[in-house]
Parts: C-alpha cells; structure tokens; sequence
C-alpha cells in the first residue's frame, strides 16, 4: 500500500479484508470503487469497473481481461482449476463480443503440489483453448511455501478481437429491451460446494464450465442487436441482474418460473440454505437485446449445445430504476438483492 | 426431491387461496412463528396474494435472531483467543456483536471455521488436540438434537478439548410469552414443522386448552404455508381452538422419542433472554451437570460480559407483532442488513431483513397479484 494512503470513503465495515470482499457481491464492488480506483488515481482514468476492457489500437478495438482463480478443490466434477481459468477469460472476452486470441497464464504454486496434478491441470488448459480457439502465449510461474496457495492459484489474462459491426456493452441496455438467459442456473456453485464439503445430494452435480465464445459468435452472426452480454459467475444470475440494472440505470424485471432450476441443484440449495439465482455459474449468460430480435437470437442459441435451454426471462423496464424485480412462481413480486459477500448457508 | 418444486405449484396455491378468500368473515391476526415461514411468505410473496382480511405476523422463530447480543459478543470474544478453533454454521459468521463480527476475527487471524454439522467440530476437536475447540451451538428444538450427540460424542471419545456455547431455546414458552402478553393481537399460530418433527404436536396441546388459541403445525413451502392459513382460517372461523397438524409428512404427535431422549440427557430448561423480546422463564436450554464441563461460557470465564442494545430498536414490536418492520423508524435507513441495529435485521430469516431485502422499495415496485 502507498505510504500516507487514506480511503478517500472509508469502509466503514472492516478494517482488514475478509473473506467476502472477494465474493463478487457488495462488498467487492465497495473495494473497487471506494479503494482500488481512488487509489489508482489518473491511471485508471477511463476505467470502469467491468470485468473486459475495450480498447481501441491500430483501427481496431481489443478486448482486454483478466482473473485469478484460487478454487477448491482443484478438481471437481464438470471440471478442474485450469479448465476454469481458460474458460472464465474466454467468456469474459465474448462478452464484450470479442473473439478470444491469446491467453496468458500464471501459476502460484504450493511447493510440495504433485506434478502429476499440475500436469492434469495444464492439459486440461491446453484442451479448453484449443476448444475456444485461442492460443496459450505467456506464462509465469512462482513457487509459495507449503501451506500457502490450496495447491495453486492461476492467474490468466486474455485479449480478443472485437469485430467491426459488434458493439456490446452496459451503456446500451434500454427500456422495453428483452432478457435471454441461456439455461439452467446454480450447477457450477452447488457442484463446488457438494466435494468441497462433502455432501452428497443423490444425483452427481456437475459444474457447467464451459467456454460462451462459440455461442457468443452464432448468436452475433445473427441480424438481431445484441445490446448487452454478461456471463453469470459469482453471485449468480442475481448479481449479473442486479449489475446490469446498476450499470445501465433502469429496471429489471424476471419471472422466476422461466429460470430453469435443476432438480439436484434445487435440492442442494434447499438442503444448504442457499437461494439457487444467487449460486454461481461458469457457462451461463443473459443477453439483453430488442424485443423484436429476440425470436431470432434464440433460434441461433437453440442451434448450439450451450444455448439449447435458452428463454426469455425478462425485460429492461424504465420503472424501478437500479433495482431487479422478480415475479414469484406464485405471481407475487419481489425484489432481488446483490449479495453482501459470499451466500452463507442458513442454519435451519 | 423434485416435491420441493412441486409445493410451490401455481395452480394449487391459487385453488388455496381461494378457499381462504371464500372461508374469511372478518380480519384475522395469524401468526409464522418460524423464521423460515417468513423468509419463505415475504420470498415467494404470500401475504401480498392472501385475502385483505389475513393479517400475517412475524413471530420470533429465528434462532439467530434471538440470540442476545452478549452471546455474540461472548462467542466474539471467545474465537479471538489464541489457541481456539472457533466452529459456527455460517449464519452466525456474519451477525455482528456490539463490535465486529466473526468474519472480522477471522481477518484478524482468529481461526473461525464455517461447518454444517456440530459433528463437523468434534471431528475438528479430536484432528486438533492441541487446540481448543468452540462449537456455536444457536437453534431451537431442530437443531438442538445434533448439538446434544455432539456433545455426547465428545464425552463418549474422551475429548476434553471441545465446548459448546449454547444459544438454544424452545417453542412452547415462547408462544406461550406472546398469548399472554397483554399487547399480543395474535388469533391464531403456525407453528414450526421442522421443531415438531423432534418435539411432537402434543406440546401444543396444553396451550391450545388454555389460552383458546389455534395451533397449526405447518411446513415451509409455499403450499405448506398457505395450507396452514387455510386450516387456522378455518377454525378461527368456526370458532375451534385444536392443535392441527398441516406437516403429517413429517410430524407426528409424540415427535422423536430417540431424539428427545437425546436432548433430555444433555440439556436442561432454564430461564433466557430473547433477543427483542426479553427474558422468557424456561424457554432456553443449558447443559445438564453431567455434561458442564463442556459450557464454553464457564471454561473460557465470559459468562459476566454484557451489553445495551440499541434503544432506536423495535424488534421487539416486530417480533410480537405490534408492528410490521416498515413501520420502524430506523427500518432502511439507521438499520439496514449491513449495519442491523436489532435482532431482526440480522439473519435472512429475520422479519426486517426479509422485508429489506424483498420489499424495501414498497408498493410502487411491487404491484400486488
């Protein structure tokens, strides 16, 4: 930290990092806003807190990401940590539209790791490039005292070509526009959970990992204007809801019941107190495009394996604005909050 | 458990509500005693499609909620220890004491471990005999069972390294506490499902012969809830006070005899204090003395610390039901989620927060049916 530093807002809450900070609710976006951009200062001039930057060099526009990625365990079912940090810079890639070029990695590894599980991890990084049709150019790797680092940690940054004719992002979500979220929610979050913790729920859940960009590019190739893209991770569709209506400034609306919850994941939510729109995905997003394209976006989605469960969920609304609402299975309303930091689950 | 869907089925609740709306004569004040019935009416917005004359209060049946705040702060105190492993299921991580809370202690290197069963703790005792090992025991008759074979489990395998803080507490006085006090407007109760399960319907019986009161034992889907109404509705229409039992797929009248002979050998009635409401005779639990070497209250000398709570605070009117939280002065703007002032702002299932979360913005984002 710089020396005579102090918080131009001050956090009120905590005078040290904890764990939900990093959970990718409020208390993430507090320490982006209040900390990381004050402090930065005229560097970071132009930046707005999104996870890809546009920006435009050489009479091109690139798309620039990047992400760390420390989950436990290294493997679970669906996939492992080095699948997760390709496909998580992928997707964050084309979401601003860009088709993925070149991804570097970074290793922080805990000495004593088996090679074998290092090598597993990298092949598996290798194979979901190669899927995504981008190239592994860079590298680093660091060596971290036993006990540090849950294995390792992976840090990948990506940049992608954005095509001439895309532009996609926040600013150009309005009213009346239509949501289109791409299937089922909460497989990544309750996959992670159910090894990490041991619990079984029956039916094996399987994380959803998988890179958006295919996707991504036969929806684009249709004639309808995408105006916004946003993959679903931490904090779940809720928090990308909730996000987007923050961003853009108006309202969202949703009908619960057109969100496919699986069964299992259902269950395991209900089993730990967890609220399934809140649970994170890795191979989910909501496309916010006009109503009238929406027939032929979908039709382009229901083409692809990623997209073949996508539906309407909802619409941008100039009501409300700033906040996401959603209408219950039971026909009532509610409101649908970012969560503070990470889901915890209930007691009873 | 594909059911779980299928008890929040459209077509049902409507064919539910109608039913309510087609029974009613007259207004009536009907109780969720149960934290996890209000989350689950003000999430899937029940009481916004019942008829206008069923009144739902919130009643205190959210075991973090009622947890007093010295608690907290004894446990806060307690998990900065060096040397303490301190255990909670992760509801109570994040409930702030008079200063901070465990999230802030594990920030400032106290070892707080997030667990999901107290087994969890004992196992995290006997994995570290070099350390002290503190499980949060918060819950009411639900959860007090697994809390109780914990504890039996450290006794049996000879730890002395394991201690429970008890925050436990029980059903019946409770309700008892809100019939007899002379602001209560409640006509009817739901009663927890999930605490009949282990306590049986039949400890209701004495308070419905008593106070006149309808008792409904009742789940937490939305269907199990509006089912529940359905039924107190009924009686109050007709003028009947029974103990009803809307959770026959789970509940029966003697409850579960293993588990409540479990509860009996480890934990004993005593007077506590209710978060909100005040101190309630023989509504809480403490352990018996053949199990008290185990209080962590006693090992770590914390028993004595105490604290004010915020006077802006009307938990307890929400709690009794003299006001819905909206009605606060503090609701949403001194009191909020991230900076709770009171017990029912704390925990998902508290009638605040749920109000916060779900509803803070009032009618005009919310239009009914």
């Amino acid at each position: 930290m710089v020396d005579g530093w102090t918080c131009p807002l001050p956090l009120r809450d905590y005078a040290k990092v904890t764990i939900g900070h990093g959970g990718g609710g409020q208390l993430t976006d507090e320490l982006i806003r209040h900390l990381f951009l004050p402090a930065f200062g005229d560097a970071a001039v132009d930046a707005t807190p999104t996870d890809s930057a546009v920006v435009a060099m050489a009479g091109h526009r690139l798309a620039f990401t990047t992400d760390s990625y420390v989950v436990r365990p290294l493997f679970f079912p669906g996939g492992n940590i080095g699948e997760l940090a390709v496909n998580g810079t992928v997707n964050d890639l084309a979401m601003a539209g860009a088709q993925p070029l070149a991804l570097s990695t970074a290793f922080v590894l805990e000495e004593g790791l088996e090679l074998d599980v290092l090598g597993r991890v990298a092949t598996a990084m290798g194979e979901a490039a190669v899927r995504a049709g981008a190239r592994l150019v860079t590298g680093d790797t660091k060596v971290v005292d036993a006990g540090q680092a849950d294995g390792m940690y992976i840090t990948t940054a990506g940049i992608g070509l954005v095509p001439a004719d895309v532009d996609v992002r926040p600013e150009r979500a309005a009213p009346g526009d239509t949501i289109i979220l791409s299937g089922p929610v909460g497989l990544h979050g309750t996959a992670v959970l159910s090894v990490r913790e041991g619990l079984e729920f029956g039916t094996e859940l399987r994380s959803d990992c998988a890179p958006l960009n295919g996707l991504v590019q036969s929806m684009l190739a249709t004639d309808g204007d995408i105006h916004l893209l946003r993959d679903l991770t931490r904090g779940g569709l809720a928090a990308a809801l909730c996000e987007i209506a923050e961003t853009a400034g108006f309202g969202i609306r949703f009908d619960e019941s057109d969100v496919a919850v699986p069964p299992e994941v259902r269950a395991a939510c209900g089993f730990l107190g967890l609220d399934p729109i809140h649970v994170a995905n890795e191979g989910k997003l909501v496309a916010i495009l006009p109503a009238d394209d929406a027939d032929t976006v979908l039709e382009a989605m229901h083409a692809h394996e990623l997209g073949a469960d996508a539906v309407v969920i909802g619409a941008v609304t100039d009501e409300h604005p700033g906040v996401v609402v959603a209408r219950t299975a039971l026909g009532a309303h509610r409101i649908v909050d970012r969560p503070l930091g990470e889901q915890l689950p209930r007691i009873c | 458990m594909k059911y779980l869907s299928e008890f929040a089925d459209p077509v049902l609740a409507q064919r539910l509500l109608d039913e309510i709306s087609a029974t009613v004569t007259r207004h009536w004040a009907i109780m969720e005693v149960c934290g996890g019935q209000t989350h689950s009416i003000i999430r899937n917005g029940i009481d916004q499609l019942l008829a206008d004359e069923v009144e739902l209060i919130h009643g205190p049946g959210c075991p973090v909620c009622v947890t007093p705040v010295e608690l907290i702060d004894r446990g806060l105190r307690i998990a900065a220890m060096p040397d303490v492993i301190f255990c909670s299921f992760g509801d109570m991580v994040r409930v702030p004491g008079s200063a901070g809370d465990l999230f802030a202690v594990r920030a400032a290197g106290g070892d707080v471990r997030v667990v999901y069963s107290p087994l969890d703790a004992v196992a995290v005792a006997e994995e570290n005999p070099s350390k002290e090992v503190v499980f949060f025991a918060v819950g009411f008759e639900t959860t007090a069972p697994a809390n109780a074979m914990a504890v039996h489990q450290a006794h049996e395998r000879g730890l002395t390294n394991f201690s429970v803080l008890v925050s436990h507490g029980g059903g019946p006085p409770a309700i008892e506490a809100i019939v007899t006090s002379p602001e209560s407007r409640v006509d009817a109760f739901l009663a927890a499902g999930h605490v009949c399960t282990v306590m049986g319907t039949r400890q209701y019986e004495a308070i419905v012969t008593e106070h006149r009161v309808p008792i409904i034992v009742t789940g937490f889907e939305p269907l199990d809830v509006l089912d529940g109404i359905r039924r107190a509705v009924r009686q109050l229409e007709a003028g009947r006070a029974e103990v009803e039992n809307a959770y026959a797929r789970a509940v029966r009248r003697d409850g579960n005899e293993v588990a409540k002979g479990m509860l009996a050998d480890v934990f004993e009635p005593t007077d506590r204090q209710w978060r909100g409401i005040g101190p309630i005779p023989a509504s809480g639990w403490r352990l018996t003395s053949r199990y008290r070497s185990y209080d962590a209250e006693i090992r770590f000398g914390v028993g004595d610390l105490a604290v004010e709570e915020s006077g802006l605070c009307r938990s307890g009117d929400v709690l009794q039901g003299i006001i819905k939280p909206s009605e606060c002065e503090a609701f949403g703007t001194a009191c909020t989620p991230r900076h709770p002032l009171g017990a029912t702002m704390v925990s998902t299932e508290g009638a605040c927060a749920a109000y916060f979360q779900y509803r803070r913005l009032g009618d005009e984002v919310v239009p009914g049916g």
